[in-house]
């Protein structure tokens, strides 16, 4: 009888336990409660009891932690200073896998806010525990593992290369070819993760063979896989040539393209990205993907996403077409490249893609007549104009937008293009546009007539010019290219010296 | 002599003059001597002189000669030199000509061949079109599978609920809901309401792995015992018997089974003789000619004895006792080893059809 009743009293404790845990681990998964427990000293209960001797209650208790940590930055900087960390990673080499994974979870949720927090976690010698975890049996476990390590390498390039020193990137590449999807997912990005930084890091993964079954799940039906996977291969590909080319020859090009159409957004932006990174190294590079078609699903793709999506596709239309001027007309075959770049310069509303679609316009119209004809035809022009002289701006959009109108102009000779932006462009653009005018004149006599019934003559004669600058010269050769009267003519203040005559004239009685 | 009388008288006069003269000479001597010398000296410097003058004029004459030889050498070289580099120039003048023609000749053959480009870049425009309808077609067979997808699970949904609310059919009496009797016809849902199966009900859920969530499937049914004798119950007439029996119908079948004569039994003794008798008359029957044919090559020949079996010795146990060595001393008995036995096999013609060992039922 007295067994009995000492004995209940250890239940009904384990019992209190079991459901506080599980109470506060369920409160801590709604935003709006963590202020609550946080105030409610939740961090300081929670902590003895990952020490529990119940391990249902550990694991929860590691649970509920890991869900504040997860919350802000605050709370995970008080995980580390309650010297929580230690306990978990002296734990996670020891307990079963339920306990692991919900560790892993706790240093995932810390280590993702910043890098100093990271870099505690790192100190905590977590890596060495999680890289063990990688190697465990159980598929949770290694996922587990796997997201913190790439929580951790996120951040900047010493973590990410403390992660490979640790020797997680095989093991990573192991967890890539496991058939659980998520576990594929998350060890892909893990990848992508660790190879962002340094070309060392992206070679380091390349040397375990990653690309090889990277390249395999290019045309995996699932998406968020192909997102992880793609993103993982533009960063190995992003650093240098070699690796570009090692990417490629994974003959991952064909197949890939396909991937522009897929239903998912960011599938599709991590193949513009994938695309932009290899094209942007080397002409031939650029034109293995052109000639692979790449340049007319790229352009299919402008014209099909909005917002920030579109940015890849943009850029890498300008990488292809600044490398050489043949890649540049490939571009400008390729229906509607021109005029996707157009539609996407005036429809974006964010500054930072239209300093991209006026970079690549400026990029395709630098390279010969043809080309800048080809721009200036699309009615860019005045599009890049308006970016230009527009008073919110930004800066960067100004300087891209007038390079872009100078690359054009200096070899834009399609007068009719050039004629509205006589009326309206500041000092510095009208230079070159009336230096394009004052270089073609004097060869074409229909364009000279040309432009003086549309009013260009009339309008070159108003311009302000100081003798001696490059503009007056234009301005000279232009005025010496038709007979004087008509230059007298169109020149402002021609009618009242008129009428002075007239008044002067003295009639003959 | 008188002269010499003059002369006598002229004495002193002419001492004196001589004297006057020596000493004049004398004392003018030097002068002159000097004098002389400087006339010489003057003398012999214009003659040579003049030879030197001559032996200069010679020299340069010898000098211009000379000069103008190396002169006219060192000139042909600066000519030579002068036509090479002449030469060397309007050559490389040329070479360059030539070299423009061609570079500009390759140039536009090869690499800014503008047909060629003009082909890639209308092979470009072609290679964009296929690769554009290959995707739009890929996508679209992407869409038309998942629109598939999403249909099958929409029906499947739909039945799904059916099932579950198959009580709203309406019955003769009671109009479902589905079936408001104010509307002209029913609703769509109460066909498919008609048309579903109901639940089956709930089995009690599968037992599923604690860890990996995986269904354990059911153990095999364990073998059907049949229910224990009641206990306490009193004993019968005989004593119970014990121990594992075969099935009674077995037992039947075994002790009524028909005689199955073994083989050597069932044939008949002369059966040999009555076979051969059989084939003969059948033979006959089939027989077209009843001569019988013998090989021509055979012919009756004498027996010619052996030489050594007809020896007046006896002849050789030749055939019953050279071809095998035989030692009988080695063997154990002297009699005969081999006792033929005659006994047959029953065991071979009962297999499979008794449980009995052979010997027991020989017949």
């Amino acid at each position: 009888m007295s067994t009995r009743q000492v004995l209940q009293v250890f239940e009904q404790y384990q019992k209190a336990r079991t459901t506080f845990v599980q109470t506060v681990a369920e409160l801590a998964s709604r935003s709006q409660n963590i202020e609550i427990l946080q105030n409610a000293g939740a961090m300081s209960l929670l902590r003895p009891l990952l020490l529990d001797i119940v391990p249902s209650v550990q694991q929860t208790a590691a649970l509920a932690l890991g869900r504040l940590a997860n919350y802000n930055e605050d709370l995970a900087e008080a995980v580390v200073k309650a010297d929580i960390l230690p306990q978990l990673v002296y734990s996670l080499a020891e307990q079963n896998r339920f306990y692991k994974k919900a560790a892993s979870f706790v240093l995932r949720a810390v280590a993702k806010h910043s890098p100093g927090l990271a870099q505690s976690v790192v100190d905590c010698g977590a890596l060495d525990a999680l890289v063990i975890c990688l190697e465990e049996f159980d598929p949770g476990v290694k996922e587990a593992a796997a997201w913190a390590l790439g929580y951790i390498a996120r951040h900047n390039a010493e973590l990410a290369q403390s992660v490979v020193d640790a020797g997680a990137v095989p093991l990573l590449v192991l967890c890539i070819q496991e058939p659980e999807l998520s576990l594929k997912r998350i060890s892909a990005s893990a990848l992508s993760d660790i190879c962002k930084h340094s070309p060392e890091l992206a070679q380091t993964v390349v040397d375990a063979g990653a690309i090889a079954h990277l390249a395999q799940m290019v045309l995996n039906p699932d998406a968020k896989l192909k997102r992880q996977v793609f993103s993982a291969l533009s960063q190995i590909s992003k650093h240098s040539v070699d690796l570009a080319e090692m990417v490629v020859e994974a003959e991952i090009f064909p197949a890939v393209l396909t991937c522009l159409k897929d239903q998912d957004e960011y599938v599709r932006k991590n193949v513009a990205t994938l695309i932009r990174e290899i094209a942007k190294h080397t002409p031939e590079l650029s034109q293995l993907i052109v000639n692979a078609g790449g340049v007319a699903s790229v352009v299919d793709y402008v014209g099909e996403s909005k917002g920030n999506v579109r940015l890849p596709g943009v850029m890498m239309l300008g990488y292809v077409a600044a490398h050489s001027e043949n890649l540049a007309m490939a571009v400008i075959v390729s229906k509607q490249g021109v005029t996707q770049l157009a539609i996407t310069l005036a429809e974006e509303p964010e500054d930072h893609i239209q300093a991209a679609a006026a970079w690549a316009l400026g990029q395709i119209g630098r390279h010969t007549p043809e080309h800048a004809k080809a721009v200036a035809v699309a009615n860019v022009l005045p599009r890049l104009l308006k970016c230009y002289i527009r008073a919110d701006a930004s800066e960067d959009l100004q300087t891209k937008s007038k390079r872009a109108l100078k690359n054009i102009l200096q070899k834009c000779v399609h007068l009719p293009a050039l004629e509205p932006l006589l009326h309206d462009a500041p000092p510095n653009i009208l230079k070159h546009v009336v230096g394009q005018f004052s270089k073609v004149l004097p060869h074409d006599p229909a364009a000279r007539r040309l432009f003086v019934t549309s009013g260009g003559l009339k309008k070159v004669q108003e311009i302000k010019s100081e003798p001696g600058s490059a503009l007056h010269e234009y301005i000279n050769t232009i005025n010496n290219c038709f007979p004087e009267e008509i230059v007298k003519y169109y020149s402002p203040g021609y009618s009242d010296q008129l009428l002075e005559r007239v008044e002067q004239y003295q009639a003959i009685a | 002599m008188a002269s010499l009388v003059s002369l006598r008288q002229h004495l002193p006069d002419i001492m004196e003059t001589v004297f006057e003269r020596n000493r004049e000479a004398d004392e003018k001597r030097i002068q002159e001597y000097q004098a002389v010398l400087t006339i010489q000296a003057w003398f012999r410097s214009v003659r040579v002189q003049a030879f030197i003058r001559h032996l200069h004029k010679s020299a340069t004459i010898i000098q211009k000669h000379w000069r103008g030889h190396l002169g006219r050498a060192v000139y042909r070289v600066m000519i030579t030199n002068l036509v090479y580099i002449m030469r060397h120039n309007y050559y490389n003048a040329m070479a360059t000509k030539i070299q423009k023609m061609w570079r500009g000749f390759y140039v536009r053959k090869y690499v800014f061949d503008y047909y060629s480009r003009k082909r890639y870049l209308e092979g470009l425009i072609v290679k964009n079109e296929v690769v554009r309808r290959e995707i739009e077609e890929l996508r679209e067979q992407k869409e038309s599978e998942s629109r598939r997808r999403k249909e099958i699970e929409a029906e499947r949904k739909l039945q799904e609920y059916a099932a579950k609310h198959r009580y709203l059919l309406s019955t003769q009496v009671v109009p479902g809901i589905y079936n408001s009797p104010f509307k002209p016809h029913p609703d769509e849902m109460e066909f498919v309401l008609r048309k579903v199966k109901p639940h089956p009900p709930n089995m009690p859920k599968p037992k599923r792995d604690s860890r990996s969530g995986i269904i354990i499937p059911e153990s095999p049914p364990l073998p059907q015992t049949e229910p224990l004798p009641p206990i306490g119950q009193k004993p019968q007439m005989f004593a119970i018997i014990q121990g594992p029996f075969r099935d009674p119908s077995e037992v039947q079948k075994q002790r009524y089974k028909p005689l199955q004569p073994t083989l050597r039994v069932a044939t008949s003794y002369t059966s040999t003789e009555e076979a051969r008798a059989a084939m003969k008359a059948k033979e006959w029957i089939m027989r077209v000619n009843d001569n019988i044919f013998v090989p021509f090559s055979r012919r009756d020949r004498d027996y010619e004895p052996l030489l050594h079996t007809t020896s007046k010795y006896g002849h050789l146990p030749y055939g019953s006792r050279y071809f095998r060595e035989t030692n009988e001393g080695g063997n154990i008995s002297t009699t005969e080893r081999f006792q033929p036995v005659v006994s047959p096999i029953p065991v071979f013609d009962k297999l499979n059809d008794t449980y009995s060992k052979g010997t027991e039922t020989v017949p």
